[in-house]
């Protein structure tokens, strides 16, 4: 049985909300009803999840994904439509009956983390355990476990403000966790991290699940998140699901052409930025500084070439090499400023994969990759390029051969475009 | 009497009768109210007494309740102290209790009456917020002891807050349930335009008929003016709390009337408690006006200089009023800071 089933889902804001459904239901398009004054947000939504599957729901800004991951816990009701969860349809359940529903069965972690700025991480974890009446000794126990999964074991009397973005996001994901349910509903829970934080978390997560198991219903907006986490993914357009498919067939045979334009010219390396593959910058040194302490940072770490970052904000100066600096510090200069060589190759973190191959080939050292603010975010060294292209090239090579396709069509087909076909598999 | 208006009504000459229509309306809710007026009045009018003659001529038992309250404060203001544990706690407010007692003697042997609520208000300005402000207490309560205004500065500070606590109990809850529908905030938010722009004195007239000459129709008008900012900044306070922090409370389970008392009052509370700030001013400056209906206090002296041309005595009332503007302004705005959510936001490792 499927962990959360949705059938014909409509969610339709304003007054003549049931109207515009019947209209829609009749083949009424997006703008006609629009004329009603209402705002369709989720059009004839149907999908499984599978128990201990991740369920990628993707979609850029406005394409209904935030209103359909609320219905599912009874945040908003659903205009139309069945939701399954376990097998009970909650759509029309309310007030305690829901609670207890999200209590046992739902948790949830937020884009921004929505933890209690009063409340200690402790506190914020075991908030749902509290919620759930359980007593304080026991809930704290089970919070501390929590914590300790995500890797913030002994972090519990600190308060939220002490805590860097991806640390609050990992509070919101033990808090989840803590409450002990089966489903977890995560709504861009790492789209309002930096990217690196971002790509942690997104391991991280996948090392839990890995062990845990739980039905992870994930929205993004972020392609190679979905592409990374997702063991299938829901495209959804203008509150319509365009596609539901594993990452491969998103990119192999996408079902029309929004979802062509949306996986970007068929070529990976054009999907994927330097920001997917890069690693934190492990050389580097401070160009406020003079050329002893860069010359004992270089000597320590065994380097022939450093990153110059500004101390504030990270700012990238440029690259010195070893023998500039051993012949700075010979003549006492008290500054990096005249050996920084400003022609490092620095590419934007959003850079796709196809633009790197060329710096690459020309530097020697790794590639920094930076942001809109010029602050080195991380390197991109070439075995790292190379290496990722060999992944890239293994998916591409798997999805080909017909007996994987077969597999992995047979799996998914189902859950297509025809809302009613799956809707009939599930009754069936 | 609306109808026997209306028959001579000529459109091109109108004389639309309001004011009478509101004097009926006044005389119907007096005769039919009568039993709730008076137990208001005698409630208001009670508790003014006690809390005033208490103030005036503060009784030992006031004293040692008062200082052990600062002992508690001493207790919590210092960690060294608060880290010791919780059962201890009993030790500050014993210690200060007894303290209370002897600077009451101490008052009594040296027959001032001032003396030690003095040092409870500079006590508490210091513990609150800051040794500075402890002393500027001090100073500024000594200099309204010297103007031979402390009497009347206490019977004022008696009604400021009763008015304010009344407008707070009556302001806070109608701002939640604002907060909370859409229908109501709709209803009360025209009532309190009404309630703000309405010239102040027009209160007056209608309260001095339902409870007479005295302070009750003074705090009365008092409450009705001040009350508006506290609904106001609750229903602000509450409704800009983060959507998604409410949500969390909601996707886990939370009743509403829990998520109200866990996250959102929490979360509102500096606004709320700028809110009551407002009140507060709001209500001191009432309290000329609450001295024209017959309340006494700082605001009579003022009038009195106003109609007899005497600088020296409404210098000397006005002086008083602001110091005590200023020292609950000031300690309202130091409890806003200790709200868990703005310490919270302090914590530096």
């Amino acid at each position: 049985m499927a962990a959360v089933r949705a059938e014909g889902l409509y969610k339709v804001f304003g007054r003549k909300a049931d109207l515009a459904v019947q209209q829609l239901k009749q083949g009424a398009s997006r703008e006609e009803v629009a004329k009603l004054g209402v705002t369709p947000a989720v059009i004839d939504a149907s999908f499984e999840v599978e128990p201990g599957e991740i369920f990628v729901v993707m979609g850029l800004s406005g394409s209904g994904k935030s209103t359909l991951i609320r219905m599912l816990n009874g945040l908003w009701h659903a205009t139309d439509g069945h939701i399954y969860v376990d097998g009970t349809d909650i759509v029309n359940a309310h007030g305690a009956e829901l609670r207890q529903m999200r209590k046992e069965k739902i948790s949830m972690v937020f884009q921004h983390f929505a933890l209690l700025p009063h409340l200690t991480v402790a506190e914020n974890a075991a908030y749902a355990l509290d919620i759930q009446g359980m007593p304080k000794e026991e809930r704290f126990a089970r919070a501390e476990e929590a914590l300790e999964m995500v890797g913030l074991g002994g972090w519990g009397d600190r308060f939220p403000v002490q805590l860097s973005g991806g640390m609050k996001q990992r509070v919101g994901l033990a808090r989840a966790l803590a409450a002990g349910s089966e489903i977890m509903l995560m709504d861009e829970a790492f789209s309002a991290l930096d990217p690196l934080i971002k790509r942690e978390m997104q391991e991280q997560l996948l090392q839990l699940q890995s062990s845990l198991n739980k039905t992870i219903v994930f929205i993004t907006h972020d392609l190679n998140e979905a592409m990374r986490l997702g063991d299938r993914i829901a495209v959804m357009r203008d509150g319509r699901i365009v596609q539901i498919g594993t990452a491969e067939e998103v990119l192999n045979d996408p079902a029309n052409d929004y979802v062509a334009q949306f996986v970007a010219d068929v070529d990976r390396t054009r999907v994927l930025t330097a920001s997917s593959i890069m690693e934190p910058a492990q050389f580097v040194v401070n160009a406020d500084s003079g050329p002893r302490e860069a010359q004992y940072t270089m000597r320590e770490k065994q380097m022939v070439a450093a990153f110059a970052v500004g101390r504030r904000g990270d700012k990238l100066h440029g690259v010195v090499h070893d023998q500039d600096v051993v012949s700075a510090v010979r003549r006492g200069d008290k500054s990096l400023e005249g050996i920084i060589d400003t022609d490092v190759g620095a590419v934007h973190q959003d850079t796709y994969l196809v633009d790197l191959f060329a710096p690459s080939a020309e530097n020697p050292l790794p590639l920094p990759v930076i942001d809109d603010e010029k602050r080195l975010v991380g390197v991109v060294p070439r075995v790292t390029l190379l290496s990722a292209m060999a992944s890239i090239a293994d998916v591409v090579h798997t999805a080909d051969s017909p007996a994987q396709d077969a597999a992995t069509t047979g799996v998914t087909r189902g859950f297509g475009t025809e809302a009613s076909n799956a809707g009939q598999g599930g009754d069936a | 009497m609306i109808l026997a208006q209306s028959e001579g009504f000529d459109p091109l000459n109108p004389r639309i009768e309001i004011g009478q229509w509101a004097d009926d309306l006044v005389s119907w809710f007096e005769d039919t109210f009568k039993p709730v007026l008076d137990l208001i009045s005698d409630g208001l009018g009670g508790a003014y007494d006690g809390l005033s003659n208490a103030l005036r001529e503060p009784s030992v038992i006031l004293i040692v309740l008062l200082f052990g309250l600062i002992g508690l404060l001493f207790w919590e203001r210092f960690p060294p102290l608060r880290a010791l544990s919780m059962s201890f706690v009993v030790v500050p407010i014993v210690l200060g209790g007894a303290a209370g007692w002897g600077v009451h003697a101490l008052g009594e042997e040296l027959e001032s009456q001032f003396l030690a609520l003095l040092i409870v208000f500079a006590l508490i300005g210091w513990l609150v917020r800051s040794w500075a402000f402890g002393i500027f207490s001090a100073v500024a309560f000594y200099v309204v002891a010297g103007m031979d205004e402390w009497d009347r500065a206490m019977e004022t500070l008696s009604l400021v807050l009763i008015s304010v606590i009344i407008a707070t109990l009556i302001g806070v809850p109608l701002g939640i349930l604002a907060a909370k529908s859409q229908v109501v905030s709709n209803a009360i938010r025209p009532v309190l335009d009404f309630m703000q722009t309405m010239p102040a004195m027009v209160y007056l007239i209608p309260t001095l008929f339902a409870f007479g000459i005295g302070v009750v129709p003074g705090m009365i008008s008092t409450i009705v003016f001040a009350m508006p900012p506290g609904v106001r900044l609750t229903e602000h306070g509450i409704r800009n709390v983060d959507t998604e922090v409410v949500e969390a409370g909601q996707a886990f389970g939370s009743p509403p009337l829990r998520i109200l008392r866990q996250i959102q009052l929490p979360l509102a509370l500096p606004t709320i408690m700028a809110g009551i700030n407002q009140v507060i001013m709001l209500a001191l400056s009432m309290v000329v006006l609450a001295a024209m209906v017959g309340a006494a206090g700082l605001g009579l002296e003022v009038v009195r200089g106003l109609q007899g041309l005497q600088i020296p005595r409404g210098a000397e009332a006005g002086l008083a009023v602001v110091v005590l503007a200023i020292f609950l302004d000031r300690i309202v705005a130091a409890l806003a800071d200790r709200a868990p959510v703005v310490r919270a936001s302090r914590v530096r490792d």
